[in-house]
């Protein structure tokens, strides 16, 4: 079923371009039956293009692919498919106005006289959902209807639905639970030793620590280095992606003799089922951790503060004025000062089809007016500012901000929020899918703007950003805020007992209060 | 019986409809002279074929995240070739009737080809295609006229009894089940539950016509699936064409005759856009369904209806002011739209009205 060396699928000497950027050159790659193999490298190193191209949704402009010791050409998903090379992708292949069980089946379903057989589809999407062990979802609900942790469940039972021979991970577990991440490896493990090859992409070490048995480090287009897991160490790796060495990763922390004065006063919030009597303040120039297991009411607070959600009960206190947010437009107005860093910036965060220079300029857009019309001279001069102070990376102010990476993506929502001049900044899980380097950059920014007198909340789903970053960590259980942990108590024991919402340990609780 | 919930709150749309139409045609008969009888049932149908048919033709493209303004012209070009074909021996009227069918197939997988091979928007497509439509259907009927047999005018535009009383199916007398069973219903009604029963659920059913739904729902997501995207939009604009043309086809058999009349096709194609929208399918795709068109384009029915019947010399007798009509035609449908809008009152989270 193999080549020689006993590798499923083989590239050689593959090159693709788009425009001018090299995306991927002279590339080398091969990855064998019954094995894990993470490829690793910082957003913008090819690993995307790689995938595009083995699962057909691009064709290489140079060299040969090989599957099963044949020499193949793979020219679109549907190919790629029949080839029983399969993907999960970042972003989600799922129809949201179709059924679970619909979209698992979407390509095969059971037919009966050609047409679709209801039943056995539907008896088919329970069995796959047993399998990663999702019984919990009716298969008749759509899509739309789940969370983004249920759906990316979902997308990995409907990979599995297609008997791959090749299962490509792009990120696909960032949304997912603690809980879930754990039944998806012992699936992913199950795989490997059933002799399927696994190719999986993903950011974050301590899954390809735990996951891969080879790695691959790729870097501008390049392929570096194929090694064994445990052949490198953390920082020779992380060393290989970024090219150069990468010291501390978290800005240090300021030291605080006394609680700085409050910026923000949360007063017992309270939102439909989902949140309950939530009071924390936020003090100038503080950055605040929203910790806790995936989907305990963290989003929602942060919606909630934004003035997106309706009915929110108890109220918020600004800089001692009580006021009253009841749309985005008025939590971003000066009298508030509120800025938003949303959890999906395709949708929520970015205009994608207009320029980087329009997407940073649009929040803030009425303060460059005279009169009736926007002063493009102060708008173009913002957006520099902006631009030079992020570091973000385009060909022209006028392209279009689907056309970046996802790192600059994202640099440039928080571009836009920069640019009104907000004093509170509230970010839901900023750094998902973004590279080490990028990741780096945010701390750093995150952290001047702390020192320069802007309060930050900060949601993140990794623990290691929370113990990084924040001043203080609010740790959110079932839409309440169990516990709240200071300084050196912020460890990661602490965060993981109290997100599960057991009592601490005397261990612990005392190395807090000390 | 959460499964049953489940369905239901799923398709809101097409039963709200239903239940608007249902209040109206009550209103309506209860008013009527001759309210719940077959004659009423018969004449109701037979001026609301034509429409629901072009609506189904509207939803096809629709649930693919496209749209069509050429059904109406493909209605009257239908309309105008019927008018030269569907008429003399029993063979010649059965080619008629299938010549007829293909031409509006046809019409619809031209539509299709140009905008998955041309890459071109729907809209913009559809409605130069209709004008070439119409201007083909002016060019083989410029003036009003042409022949239908007659007997399929009357057996399609009457009770079902009248099969037997025009072909002789019961030389014996009609049994029971027929005469008064079956027989009372209008023939249309039949029709259209056929269509439905063998054209457009069996095509639901199939992964082209899943795949319309997938499309509409998420194109990019469709084709990194595998799933043949081409294929499903160039079924979704084939199937509009071929609505279209029955309804096209049952206008040449009520009139007697063909007309390329354009203001009617532009009515017709207008009216459809909006019985999709009440019934339940959403102008972004991806949700919906042909019935709920069906039901959407005889609530426009029912409100015209219920104009004939208010009493000129009643206090609503302004009410039967027929140029006030439009005005009020108008102001139902905006208020049939908003109920199926209402449920932006109970979102709670504001950012889910955008998604």
């Amino acid at each position: 079923m193999t080549d020689q060396q006993g590798h499923l699928l083989a590239l050689k000497g593959v090159s693709k371009r788009y425009g001018g950027v090299r995306a991927l050159s002279g590339v080398d790659f091969a990855c064998r039956n019954g094995s894990i193999h993470a490829v690793l490298g910082e957003n913008g190193a090819g690993k995307s293009t790689l995938i595009k191209i083995i699962s057909g949704v691009v064709q290489p402009d140079e060299g040969t692919i090989t599957l099963d010791g044949k020499q193949v050409t793979i020219p679109t998903p549907q190919a790629a498919n029949d080839a029983g090379i399969v993907c999960i992708f970042q972003e989600l292949s799922l129809m949201p106005d179709l059924s679970v069980a619909d979209n698992i089946s979407i390509t095969t379903p059971p037919r009966r006289f050609g047409m679709i057989n209801r039943k056995a589809q539907r008896a088919r999407a329970e069995e796959l959902l047993a399998r990663v062990g999702c019984d919990d979802i009716n298969p008749l609900t759509l899509v739309k209807n789940l969370p983004l942790s249920r759906r990316q469940m979902v997308e990995i039972a409907k990979a599995l639905g297609r008997n791959p021979k090749l299962l490509i991970l792009d990120e696909a577990t960032s949304a997912l639970t603690s809980a879930d991440v754990h039944k998806v490896y012992a699936i992913l493990h199950g795989l490997r030793d059933q002799g399927l090859s696994l190719l999986y992409i993903s950011h974050r070490m301590h899954e390809i620590e735990e996951l891969a048995d080879t790695c691959s480090v790729f870097r501008n287009g390049q392929h570096i280095d194929t090694f064994s897991k445990g052949d490198r160490n953390d920082e020779q790796i992380v060393q290989m992606m970024i090219g150069r060495e990468l010291q501390n990763v978290y800005p240090p922390k300021p030291i605080r003799n006394a609680p700085p004065p409050a910026t923000l006063e949360v007063r017992k919030i309270g939102w439909d089922t989902k949140l309950s009597d939530i009071s924390f303040t936020v003090g100038k120039g503080e950055v605040i951790g929203l910790g806790g297991l995936d989907g305990q009411g963290q989003r929602e607070l942060l919606l909630a503060l934004f003035g997106v959600l309706r009915g929110v009960s108890g109220n918020i206190v600004l800089a001692g004025k009580t006021e009253h947010v009841n749309s985005p437009a008025q939590a971003k107005s000066p009298a508030v000062g509120m800025a938003l860093i949303p959890e999906d910036r395709k949708t929520e965060g970015l205009m994608l089809p207009m320029g980087v220079g329009d997407n940073i300029s649009m929040a803030a857009l009425s303060s460059m007016t005279r009169g009736l019309v926007v002063d493009r001279a102060i708008e173009s001069k913002k957006i520099a500012e902006m631009v030079a102070k992020l570091k973000i990376k385009f060909g022209q102010l006028s392209d279009p901000v689907a056309t970046l990476s996802g790192g600059n993506q994202q640099k440039v929502v928080i571009a836009k929020w920069l640019l009104t001049g907000a004093r509170v900044i509230l970010l839901n899980d900023p750094t998902r899918g973004i590279d080490v380097g990028t990741k780096q950059e945010i701390y750093q920014l995150l952290r001047d703007l702390a020192d320069a007198g802007t309060s930050i909340v900060l949601y993140s789903t990794d623990y290691d950003e929370l113990i990084g970053c924040c001043d203080r960590v609010l740790i959110m259980y079932s839409g309440r805020i169990v516990r709240e942990l200071d300084g050196p108590e912020i460890t990661e024991a602490n965060i993981i007992a109290s997100s599960l919402n057991l009592a601490l340990t005397g261990q612990a609780a005392a190395g807090g209060h000390a | 019986m959460k499964d049953l919930r489940l369905r239901l709150s799923q398709s809101v749309g097409m039963w709200v409809a239903l239940l608007l139409f249902s209040a109206l045609y009550i209103l309506y008969s209860s008013l009527h002279p001759k309210g719940w009888t077959v004659d009423v049932l018969v004449q109701n149908s037979n001026e609301s074929f034509a429409l629901i048919l072009v609506s189904m033709a509207q939803t096809v493209p629709v649930l693919t995240g496209g749209i069509d303004l050429s059904v109406g012209a493909m209605m009257t070009l239908t309309n105008c070739v019927a008018s030269n074909v569907v008429s003399g021996s029993a063979i010649q009227i059965v080619e008629g009737l299938l010549l007829t069918l293909m031409v509006g197939a046809l019409a619809g997988f031209i539509n299709g080809c140009i905008v998955v091979y041309g890459r071109i928007q729907p809209i913009i497509v559809t409605l130069a295609t209709g004008a070439v439509y119409l201007g083909i259907a002016l060019f083989l009927r410029p003036t009003p006229g042409g022949k239908i047999d007659d007997d399929l005018t009357w057996v399609t535009t009457n009770a079902m009894s009248e099969m037997d009383t025009t072909y002789g199916w019961f030389p014996n007398g009609a049994p029971g089940w027929f005469a008064h069973g079956i027989g009372r219903l209008p023939v249309p009604m039949l029709l259209l539950l056929a269509i439905i029963l063998i054209v457009w659920l069996p095509f639901k059913n199939t992964v082209t016509g899943r795949g319309c739904y997938a499309v509409g729902s998420s194109e990019g997501a469709a084709y990194m699936s595998g799933l043949n995207v081409g294929r499903s939009k160039l079924a979704a604009y084939t199937l509009g064409g071929l609505f279209a043309g029955l309804g096209g086809l049952y206008l040449s058999i009520q009139t007697g005759s063909g007309n390329a009349d354009i203001p009617q096709a532009g009515g017709y194609t207008l009216q459809s856009i909006a019985a999709v929208v009440i019934g339940g399918t959403s102008l972004f795709g991806g949700t919906g369904g042909a019935f709920g068109s069906l039901v959407g384009a005889m609530v426009l029915r029912a409100i015209s209806f219920c104009f004939r019947v208010f009493d000129a010399d009643s206090p609503m007798g302004f009410l039967a002011n027929p140029l006030l009509q439009p005005i009020f035609e108008g102001i139902i449908l905006l208020l049939a739209v908003s109920i199926g809008a209402a449920r932006v009152f109970r979102v709670k989270n504001r950012l889910s009205l955008f998604t």
